[in-house]
């Protein structure tokens, strides 16, 4: 299984990983589109600042997710890459996953259809390399194999 | 950050910012990139703004736009145009106004000529074959240090004892940038490259820091005049020590770290005290004469047990060709030339735009001089200052170079755009500061990467060049000026350079 290696030492604190996420999860894929027309979805990275440390957060698809156990009804499962991901025609919002997550990676969606459910990194599963890699002008996200 | 401009230090702005306000998706990305107060984001208008003023030209913000909004554009005052001071104004009033004397970095760029542009390089044709060099072997392997006057052979093999050679794989090194004028990240991609690519990286006269020892084996040591972090270890990591008298960019004067850039790795490296200049005098305090240089040079081969070439780097002056004989004579082993083109992390102004020799004319008359006093042997010679591409390194080492440095071709192929603000320590591409997050901009993994395919192209280029010359070794073309003709020079030029024009 491959993850998203996070180099704290080489990000530059540019946030283009998350203009890459809310691209790549907008309905039109534009950049242009997405940021100006449609309603942008949320990006599922937080670039951390803490001078002269920052670094881009996102989910680490952990082993023992505590966000899977914590959900009530499943919506928060494995999928068969083995990624940690939300369903969101099952999640009812309850936020127990946000509360679980160590790593502070899950939010709640802000478009009005399905606002308030849990929106985490689904590992951009249209994607050969995910979205935030392939941005990263620096390389400090890279894609390598656990 | 300033909001409003004053009439009282006023200055016309160098360069627009114009932002495509539809294509900018306030991602704040130039805004955050921006490490000279030029672009900023007001949250009430939801808008980036710019002032103009402060920016400098280093067109960050637009290559990391990912929309492509930006667009950095030279300004162009409209006062009415006059020859005479049209580009003068704004300095003066700068002088006027600030009481200050301008210092600026990178090479000089004033329009002087440039030589290497009116030299052409031969071919052979139909009398002599020319060589593939994807077929054929090409041999440009270089060594640098002092070579005997003949060499003894038996069965047993070579008998002359030589003296200790710097083995260089390719005929180019990177030139002397300390640490401190450049980030940490910078040196260590400099050094995995020389290390990848069997040539050397000069230290520069910041000393060493320890986390760099482990490029032994591809580290020319600088001694300056300042002597900032030399002792033994940093001798004995070297594979050669260059004592740095004079500079390219800054002849006759010392180097100025401004205190910004001295943080605590630099003071440590450094031996001096935090945040205070690093002020290298204008000469060596104990080098008045060639006597004194010879006294210099012996002490470092002494305390390294004459295992190390010892390299004296000068500026192009006028004198340049008695100067380097007096060097040869002194007992260095390699010398390196620094034309007026050369970078440099802080000069002043008049000091870069003003002094000096071109790199071409006194790489010339120092290997004629030397050739005429039958002293060439003794020395190496190592061209520097406005090296830009590969068949810069041909010229010079045809005109009679042993190898060149590459310094701003260096920067250049890691990020760098020139903008010359190296001296303020802000640098935007991460290459000349100290900031720590700034410094994060290069990346040594992709930075090292970089420098290495850009020797390997040069390396090829200068494969194919040779090839097509009908040489299959770098050292046939080593001083072999007939394979240049100079084209719109005139006759005492072409004589100084030691040319034939195109068509004799």
């Amino acid at each position: 299984m491959k993850i998203v290696k996070i180099r704290e030492d080489n990000c530059i604190f540019c946030h283009l990983c998350e203009v890459a996420c809310i691209v790549e999860h907008s309905q039109s894929k534009d950049i242009i589109k997405a940021f100006k027309r449609e309603e942008k979805p949320i990006a599922r990275c937080t670039v951390e600042f803490n001078y002269p440390v920052s670094l881009s957060v996102m989910c680490r698809h952990c082993d023992d997710a505590p966000c899977i156990e914590a959900c009530q009804n499943g919506s928060m499962h494995r999928d068969d890459r083995g990624y940690v991901v939300v369903n969101p025609e099952t999640c009812v919002g309850c936020w127990m996953c946000i509360m679980a997550c160590p790593y502070g990676v899950i939010k709640r969606d802000t478009r009005r259809e399905t606002w308030g459910l849990s929106t985490k990194c689904d590992f951009c599963p249209d994607r050969e390399i995910p979205a935030c890699v392939e941005a990263c002008p620096n390389e400090a996200l890279t894609l390598e194999e656990l | 950050m300033e909001w409003m401009k004053n009439l009282k230090s006023y200055v016309p702005p160098s360069f627009v910012v114009e932002r495509d306000d539809y294509r900018c998706i306030r991602c704040k990305a130039c805004v955050e990139q921006c490490s000279f107060d030029a672009t900023f984001y007001d949250e009430e208008e939801d808008r980036v703004w710019t002032w103009n003023a402060n920016c400098v030209g280093c067109n960050r913000c637009a290559a990391i736009c990912p929309t492509d909004a930006i667009t950095v554009k030279r300004a162009d005052p409209s006062y009415r145009y006059n020859h005479n001071w049209s580009g003068h104004v704004d300095g003066l009033k700068k002088r006027a106004i600030f009481g200050g004397t301008p210092v600026v970095s990178m090479g000089n760029d004033k329009p002087y000529p440039i030589y290497w542009d009116h030299m052409l390089l031969n071919a052979s044709q139909v009398t002599n074959p020319s060589i593939d060099p994807l077929r054929e072997p090409m041999e440009l392997k270089t060594f640098l240090g002092r070579k005997p006057d003949s060499i003894h052979v038996d069965d047993s093999g070579l008998k002359t004892k030589l003296a200790p050679q710097l083995e260089l794989d390719i005929p180019i090194m990177f030139a002397a940038m300390s640490y401190g004028a450049l980030s940490y990240n910078v040196i260590e991609s400099l050094g995995r490259a020389a290390k990848e690519m069997g040539t050397y990286y000069n230290s520069g006269e910041g000393g060493l820091n320890k986390d760099h020892y482990k490029f032994k084996g591809n580290i020319i040591v600088q001694v300056a005049s300042g002597r900032f972090g030399v002792h033994k270890d940093y001798l004995d990591v070297g594979s050669a020590i260059e004592i740095k008298i004079g500079q390219g960019a800054k002849p006759g004067i010392g180097g100025h770290l401004p205190g910004e850039k001295v943080s605590e790795t630099i003071s440590e490296t450094r031996m001096m005290p935090k945040g205070s200049d690093a002020i290298s005098p204008a000469p060596h305090h104990d080098v008045y004469s060639i006597e004194d240089l010879r006294q210099l040079i012996y002490a470092l081969k002494e305390s390294t047990e004459y295992k190390k070439p010892v390299a004296v780097k000068i500026a192009c002056v006028h004198n340049v060709a008695a100067i380097a004989s007096g060097i040869a004579r002194a007992g260095a082993d390699i010398i390196v030339l620094d034309g007026f083109k050369g970078g440099t992390g802080a000069s002043p102004q008049v000091i870069r735009d003003n002094i000096g020799l071109p790199l071409e004319v006194s790489l010339a008359v120092v290997d004629e001089r030397l050739r005429q006093e039958g002293i060439r042997q003794y020395v190496s010679l190592v061209a520097s200052g406005g090296i830009r591409n590969s068949m810069d390194v041909v010229k010079a080492i045809a005109l009679g170079a042993d190898a060149v440095y590459i310094g701003t071709a260096a920067l250049i192929a890691i990020g760098c755009t020139m903008c010359q603000q190296c001296h303020t320590g802000k640098c935007a591409w991460g290459i000349s500061t100290q900031d720590p997050h700034l410094s994060k901009r290069v990346n040594p993994d992709i930075a090292s990467k970089r420098l290495v395919n850009l020797l390997e192209v040069w390396a090829l280029e200068i494969k194919e060049t040779m090839g097509a010359m009908g040489i299959n070794s770098i050292e046939s073309l080593r001083g072999n000026r007939l394979n240049l003709r100079g084209v719109g020079l005139n006759e005492k030029e072409l004589e100084i350079l030691g040319i034939l024009p195109a068509g004799e």
